[in-house]
């Protein structure tokens, strides 16, 4: 038997508006740009809810009704659940009619997309626990298999899952950690002796998440039959880890590019060929033992070609501002004030170091795309700012900082 | 009268400098008239103020920080793309259009965009020129040979001027080094401000939260000025680490857009101050007079600095200052810290002193009030206005 595991992941922080020194000690408001601005919230959910959510989940709903085999995983974040009840319940529903099928499962996370586990352990659990509680008040389910923010894996975090419970986790399959292995088998991290490794096929993954639209491609254009026929190739295969963005759907990729007509058809294609069929992560984890064990001391991400985290504490200001945030911990919970505590999660939510970064800056790349900000010196100046300002609301309470 | 740039349109001290001085010299039996690049409303009863050009100021400021080509609006209608640098000689050519046959006895032209126009204008008229130095190529290259285009044009000038005016020692002797130009050719006349234009500080600070960091016992030092290697600034993160090390309570603040802004977030970061080091961008009214109020201390390390205004205007406000010694204000300003621009472990030394020390500051600030009461532009304007009798021969004048 082979399957596909189809893991999406959605997410949208709470991007900081442009917050001056002006602003630090008289407005809070670091998350409430106009409704016009670039960092407008409300508007990026709005749009992002309009070109890929909805139509996204209308078809894979249509999927799952027309494929009893049909199945997918998916991890959202608190951050965004919280937007799409404020400015999208009509997505939200969507979401939950998907789940309410039982053939799609939630993946565990932290609640505020943070790096969290390599800053403090404490805060990092806390988050966990936070976003188990929303999916269940949600989805009434109860994650069983953990993926790190941004994909950020090692051996510390597999040992941790490993202790928390968790019976699978995900990683990416990035060829300087499998080495000959193949991504598409089960595996069990090293010093670990419960829990089970999915490992990202980036090149099958990316094929559809970055090149689909890409027109220089040498595959271009990249259609259902052309792509399970890939899959089908490799007769030993057990599972093909597809991860991704859900956003691919209709904002990475857009409409037009043909993305919808490729969703539409992959399943029927795979599921002609007898013995295919499609897992949740739970599923392939529960249906194939591991053939091997990975070992990891190093963290490795999605991100890059580095694949570490050098996108997010890779620069001197992205290491400033994060230990500056996280120094706070202790005087922050110490308060009690949700308000307070909440407003110092969200700047850990870690597209704010993101856009800090200055890699690729002058390329104009990726990164660029996905920042609301003209540079990341800005980004760097709002966030530093609002930081100010938390500081500013500690004092008050006599909080020395 | 031969400028660039009035307020409110300028960039930074130039502007401010010609139009105290303008002021000053109308009260005197002069009919001045000055010849802008750009066209905008100026709130000027005590000259007349000409557009050389029928162009917007923005692009011109614009290009004035960087040489980047920008947008130029022709007299016919006609748009072409300028630098700076075909800028000036634009400006050269509509100049002596716009003078035409009108009357002129002296022509005063303030640093090199205007230079080439003055002299073509001198060609035509006949008349004597004196050319204004706010600073020299080598400074605004922050102690490097600079544009050698630009130099030409300075050492060409100098040579053809009649008199030269230079805005402190330190300039002339600049003008000496860099372009063998003849002392005796070459008058100081340094730059004032007049305390009746110090506007009145509000109760209430733009501040909040560095008000706020003074009452928990922190001390703010700033900045204010171009973001540029003239300034110094890469020096003064390097020493603001010294400081805090030892008074963690200090905020820096640097006011000012510029060419450095992200080397200089960058700086603070990778110095591990970042925390300490806030950046506001170029800011005008209240926010920029509340800047200087809101500081414990002005620092103004430039590597060169020809005069350096904002020492005056700091001064103004009440705020004790720090200066480097490369700088013309520090030959009128005795009650100053004053630092080699070169010379960190000092410069924290010096600041931390000024932190510590709240005597120190009072005295630095009542003793400084007391120096810039004596200086005026009259005096000034007395010392432009023999210049001109000299070279002209005549009393009464009409000065381009």
């Amino acid at each position: 038997m082979k399957a596909i595991v189809l893991y999406m992941h959605v997410h949208q922080p709470y991007r900081v508006r442009h917050y001056t020194i002006f602003d630090a000690a008289n407005k809070h408001d670091y998350f409430d740009a106009a409704y016009d601005a670039r960092e407008s919230n409300q508007k990026v959910l709005e749009k992002v809810a309009e070109k890929s959510y909805l139509p996204t989940n209308k078809k894979l709903l249509e999927l799952l009704h027309a494929h009893p085999e049909f199945k997918l995983s998916l991890s959202i974040t608190g951050t965004i659940l919280e937007q799409l009840e404020k400015w999208s319940p009509k997505a939200l529903a969507s979401f939950q009619e998907l789940v309410a099928t039982g053939r799609v499962e939630i993946v565990a996370e932290t609640y505020h997309h943070s790096l969290a586990f390599f800053y403090s352990r404490e805060e990092f659990e806390t988050q966990v626990e936070m976003h188990r509680n929303k999916v269940q008040q949600l989805f009434g389910q109860t994650p069983q298999v953990f993926r790190n923010t941004e994909l950020a894996y090692n051996n510390d975090l597999a040992y941790w899952a490993d202790k928390a419970g968790y019976k699978g986790i995900l990683a990416e399959g990035w060829d300087s950690v499998l080495g000959w292995r193949s991504p598409n088998y089960v595996y069990r991290p090293h010093y670990t002796s419960n829990i089970r490794l999915l490992m990202k096929n980036y090149r099958l993954s990316d094929d559809i998440a970055f090149r689909f639209g890409n027109q220089a491609w040498s595959e271009w254009p990249l259609t259902a039959p052309k792509f399970a026929g890939w899959l089908n190739d490799d007769q030993k295969a057990t599972n093909y880890n597809l991860f991704m963005d859900y956003e691919t759907f209709g904002e990475h990729q857009w409409s037009e590019s043909g993305i919808f007509d490729f969703l539409s058809h992959l399943p029927g294609e795979w599921l002609k060929q007898d013995g295919n069929t499609f897992m949740t992560v739970s599923e392939a984890i529960d249906t194939f033992d591991p053939v091997d064990t990975v070992d990891t001391p190093q963290t490795v991400t999605w991100a890059d070609t580095e694949r570490d985290l050098s996108a997010w504490t890779g620069n001197a200001m992205q290491q400033q501002a994060i230990r500056a945030l996280y120094d706070l911990q202790s005087k922050i919970i110490g308060t009690g004030d949700l308000a307070l505590i909440e407003d110092w999660r969200r700047l850990q939510t870690s597209d704010h170091f993101y856009y800090m970064c200055t890699k690729w800056f002058n390329d104009g790349d990726i990164h660029a795309y996905f920042s609301p900000y003209e540079t990341p010196y800005e980004a760097f100046m709002n966030f530093m700012n609002a930081y100010h300002d938390v500081c500013f609301r500690l004092n008050q309470k006599g909080v020395e900082t | 009268m031969l400028g660039w740039e009035l307020p409110p349109h300028n960039s930074g001290g130039l502007g401010v400098a010609c139009y105290q001085l303008c002021k000053a010299l109308s009260k005197k039996d002069i009919d001045l008239e000055f010849i802008l690049p750009y066209k905008a409303e100026h709130n000027v009863d005590f000259m007349k103020v000409t557009a050389a050009q029928p162009q917007g100021v923005a692009e011109i400021l614009k290009s004035g920080i960087a040489y980047d080509s920008y947008k130029y609006v022709l007299e016919d209608g006609r748009v072409e793309w300028h630098d700076i640098y075909s800028q000036q000689l634009l400006y050269e050519h509509s100049v002596e259009k716009v003078v035409g046959s009108k009357p002129v006895d002296i022509i005063h032209a303030h640093d090199w965009l205007t230079f080439r126009a003055a002299l073509r204008l001198k060609a035509s008229k006949g008349c004597p020129v004196i050319l204004h130095v706010h600073s020299v190529e080598s400074d605004r290259a922050g102690g490097k040979r600079g544009n050698p285009l630009v130099r030409e044009i300075e050492e060409t000038s100098f040579w053809l001027a009649d008199r030269i005016i230079a805005v402190s020692e330190l300039t002339k002797q600049k003008i000496i080094a860099d372009y063998d130009i003849p002392a005796d050719k070459i008058e100081v006349v340094h730059n004032h401000l007049d305390t009746d234009n110090i506007e009145q500080i509000s109760e209430v600070t733009d501040y909040t939260y560095l008000q706020h960091l003074r009452s928990q016992g922190w001390h703010v030092v700033t900045n204010i000025g171009r973001l540029t290697v003239q300034k110094g600034l890469v020096n003064l993160l390097h020493a603001a680490r010294e400081v805090i090390a030892v008074e963690p309570k200090t905020m820096f603040l640097f006011v000012g857009s510029g060419e450095q802004y992200n080397e200089l977030i960058e700086l603070a970061a990778e110095l591990g101050i970042s925390k300490n080091v806030v950046l506001t961008g170029f800011l005008r009214g209240k926010a920029w007079r509340d800047s200087y109020a809101i500081g414990d201390l002005f620092v103004m390390p430039s590597v060169s600095e020809p005069f350096g205004l904002t020492v005056l205007e700091a001064i103004g406000y009440g705020t004790p200052t720090m200066m480097s010694k490369q700088s013309g204000v520090s030959e009128v300003i005795k009650n100053s810290l004053k630092v080699d621009f070169w010379d960190i472990q000092e410069m924290a030394n010096q600041i931390v002193g000024a932190i510590r020390n709240e005597s120190l500051r009072e005295t630095l600030s009542l003793g400084a009030s007391a120096e810039l009461e004596r200086l005026s532009w009259d005096s000034a304007a007395e010392q432009v206005a023999r210049l001109y009798e000299n070279s002209s021969g005549k009393k009464a004048l009409a000065a381009a």
